[in-house]
């Protein structure tokens, strides 16, 4: 393999994909820096108190989960616990079993992402159905999401048409209006069908053990009026300590994520719908689920948990821009992603070492994170630990020869007027292989070396 | 291996991850006026800020009930759920071209063109109408017609979030609902009235 994975994907992604991507993601990176400095007197102040909070709520789970579980079973709610994916699955199957159901709605939620829970139903003979207009496109299309937020931010109206013609939902139209009233007019009926609504959660305080649901298209909501269980998946990092705390995340996750005051819907839940209301689920589940996640908070990268999934570090980020969400084969892809999916591996940690390579360190996903995560350092950090565990990492310049020159002073200036030759040299004469793959896409500037110091000695002697 | 299991292993890995840290990352400090919106509200009162923020996110909010049945009625929308603890106040105002149920019935959920509940608050600087279990009738009535009109009572109108968040109570389910159903899953192109109502209208009292 001549490049790193990531950077082979990049390499061959399709023009209009990376076109499609980088607007989108710029347009809603601009919208939210807008949104948060007009707003607000010091955001900055906002993204580091947010982040002081649930960088506290990761390190006090040990109180926290005992806490959150005796305040929700309190208000009459099912707490259930899952160590990995196929317990979480299970777990979601046993309570359909228990229940003779059959038809399960799901809204959007990154965790049944990581469990391959649509996979796994299906299997068992339970029709699921995605609600989420994204994710249903994504499930009829037999795809993954490539973005957090926005799930086929790679896909066009052209594609999205030909696949709803394929599904026999209208013929071919590809007028985004057309396309959404038609998964309205069919997901409709399968929400008043289903036995059951699944969901995850943005938010849990521990302090009341109310939910916190954010959506836009209502999708959530339909599944919560029109269904008579609630399920919710939520891995365990997904708690803050007390409720006045959510007035302060919801400020920043709407706009960090859509660049939105707030989305429509958001949602409390604080348990089974009240007994004078005649819609909505009489019964509610919670799963927690771990999944590699004790494993990264017992790592020295720990401070990724914070992430609220905003998705705002990919917006900004040059390479997810570049690469697009798949070429980081991952559920959670950007710079986020690079941190917290090769951590999620636990031991197969070297499948996706090169995830923390691809990222030039700019910054500008810490700049922008709504919880002021140190993403940068913690790359350098993971690129460490595979350079640790002797991860090869093809495609990397070999960087002893440099490391030769750069101690001897005079085989040091000897090769810096030597390397003028490479103004002359065609690239595939040029003497390193990395060297090569890098200018067979780009040119080099012209080589001037030793004119610095050259400038350095004459300087203020004329 | 059991959920109970699951519960052990996972406290105790927790634990066993958190053991080593030899300080604990404190709670910060705050007050809760820095996440207000700056002072773009001004002097003005809650209902002059909702109405202008409500419009930003396409909502509408308006005090003149006939003005809201002049549009249903203009755009053919005559057919609708009404909470009948609402209906006798505003029957008057709707003539004998309508069709308005007072319950509703969910296998002809598209029967129902707009559907008027009341809402147990909204919040001027978002725009947000706030819905609950006690107070909406139905979830599926605020949620399954084309349009929403929420009846929103003057006094419950929250100032800004903090404030909407200290005053959400005991009710077991509370939604904000801010402007109509959207998406911008396709292109990036907003789309409004996905599953949710496209038209959303709070009707203040």
């Amino acid at each position: 393999m001549r490049f790193q994975q990531i950077d082979q994907f990049a390499a061959e992604l399709k023009a209009d994909t990376r076109a499609a991507v980088y607007q989108s993601t710029k347009g809603t990176h601009e919208k939210r820096t807008k949104l948060l400095f007009d707003q607000f007197g010091d955001p900055n102040r906002l993204r580091q108190i947010a982040g002081e909070i649930k960088q506290h709520t990761i390190e006090n789970l040990d109180t926290y989960l005992p806490q959150v579980e005796a305040k929700l079973k309190s208000n009459g709610v099912q707490v259930h616990w899952a160590a990995t994916a196929e317990s979480a699955n299970a777990a979601v199957l046993k309570i359909m079993r228990a229940r003779n159901a059959t038809k399960i709605v799901k809204a959007k939620t990154m965790v049944s992402e990581e469990i391959e829970l649509e996979h796994y139903l299906t299997k068992h003979g339970v029709e699921t159905l995605e609600t989420d207009l994204g994710e249903f496109i994504i499930q009829i299309d037999h795809d993954h999401p490539s973005h957090i937020v926005r799930p086929i931010i790679h896909k066009n109206r052209r594609e999205i048409a030909t696949s709803f013609e394929r599904e026999g939902l209208g013929a071919y139209n590809d007028d985004p209006q057309t396309i959404t009233r038609r998964a309205r007019q069919f997901l409709r009926h399968k929400y008043l069908e289903a036995d059951v609504g699944l969901t995850g959660a943005n938010f849990v305080s521990v302090e009341s053990g109310r939910m916190v649901l954010v959506t836009n298209e209502g999708n959530s909501r339909f599944c919560l009026a029109a269904t008579k269980c609630h399920i919710a998946l939520i891995g365990i990092e997904k708690l803050v300590p007390t409720d006045r705390d959510l007035a302060l995340l919801l400020n920043l996750l709407g706009r960090s994520g859509t660049a939105q005051e707030l989305t429509v819907y958001t949602e409390f839940i604080h348990g089974p719908k009240s007994a004078t209301q005649p819609d909505g689920p009489e019964e509610m589940h919670v799963i927690f689920v771990d999944n590699g996640r004790t494993d990264v908070l017992a790592s020295d990268c720990r401070d990724i948990l914070r992430c609220i999934r905003c998705g705002a570090c990919l917006n900004v980020c040059p390479i997810y821009r570049q690469a697009s969400g798949h070429a980081y084969r991952s559920v959670y892809p950007g710079p986020v992603g690079a941190v917290l999916s090769p951590l999620l591996m636990g031991d197969k940690f070297p499948q996706k070492a090169d995830l923390p390579k691809a990222s030039t360190l700019c910054g500008a996903c810490q700049e922008v994170c709504p919880v002021n995560i140190p993403i940068p350092d913690l790359l350098l950090r993971l690129r460490n630990k595979a350079k640790e565990e002797n991860v090869p990492s093809p495609g990397t310049p070999p960087m002893g020869a440099w490391a030769l020159l750069a101690s001897q002073p005079t085989v040091w200036k000897a090769s810096l007027f030597g390397g003028k030759v490479i103004n002359y040299l065609p690239t595939k004469l040029l003497p390193i292989p990395a060297l090569r793959a890098w200018e067979a896409k780009r040119a080099l500037p012209e080589w001037r070396g030793g004119e610095f110091r050259k400038w350095l000695k004459t300087r203020g002697k004329s | 291996m059991s959920s109970s299991d699951d519960r052990e292993s996972i406290l105790s890995r927790v634990r066993g991850a958190l053991a080593p840290l030899h300080e604990r990352a404190a709670r910060p400090d705050y007050s809760t006026e820095i996440a207000v919106m700056r002072k773009m509200l001004g002097n003005r009162d809650n209902l002059t800020v909702f109405t202008e923020r409500i419009a930003l996110v396409n909502g509408r909010a308006t005090t003149d009930p006939t003005a809201v049945v002049a549009r249903l009625r203009e755009n053919k929308w005559l057919h609708g759920y009404c909470d009948p603890v609402l209906w006798p106040s505003l029957a008057p105002h709707f003539g004998a071209d309508f069709k308005v149920e007072t319950t509703f019935d969910r296998k002809r959920v598209d029967d129902y063109t707009f559907g008027i509940t009341r809402a147990a608050g909204a919040i001027a600087e978002t725009g947000t109408i706030i819905l609950n279990d006690a107070t909406t009738s139905r979830r599926l009535g605020a949620l399954a017609p084309w349009v929403h009109i929420a009846v929103v009572e003057r006094a419950t109108i929250f100032s800004d979030l903090p404030e909407a968040v200290a005053g959400l109570g005991t009710d077991n389910n509370v939604i904000w609902v801010t402007g109509p159903s959207k998406t911008a899953d396709v292109e990036g192109i907003l789309i409004e009235g996905v599953h949710g109502p496209g038209i959303q209208i709070a009707l203040v009292v």
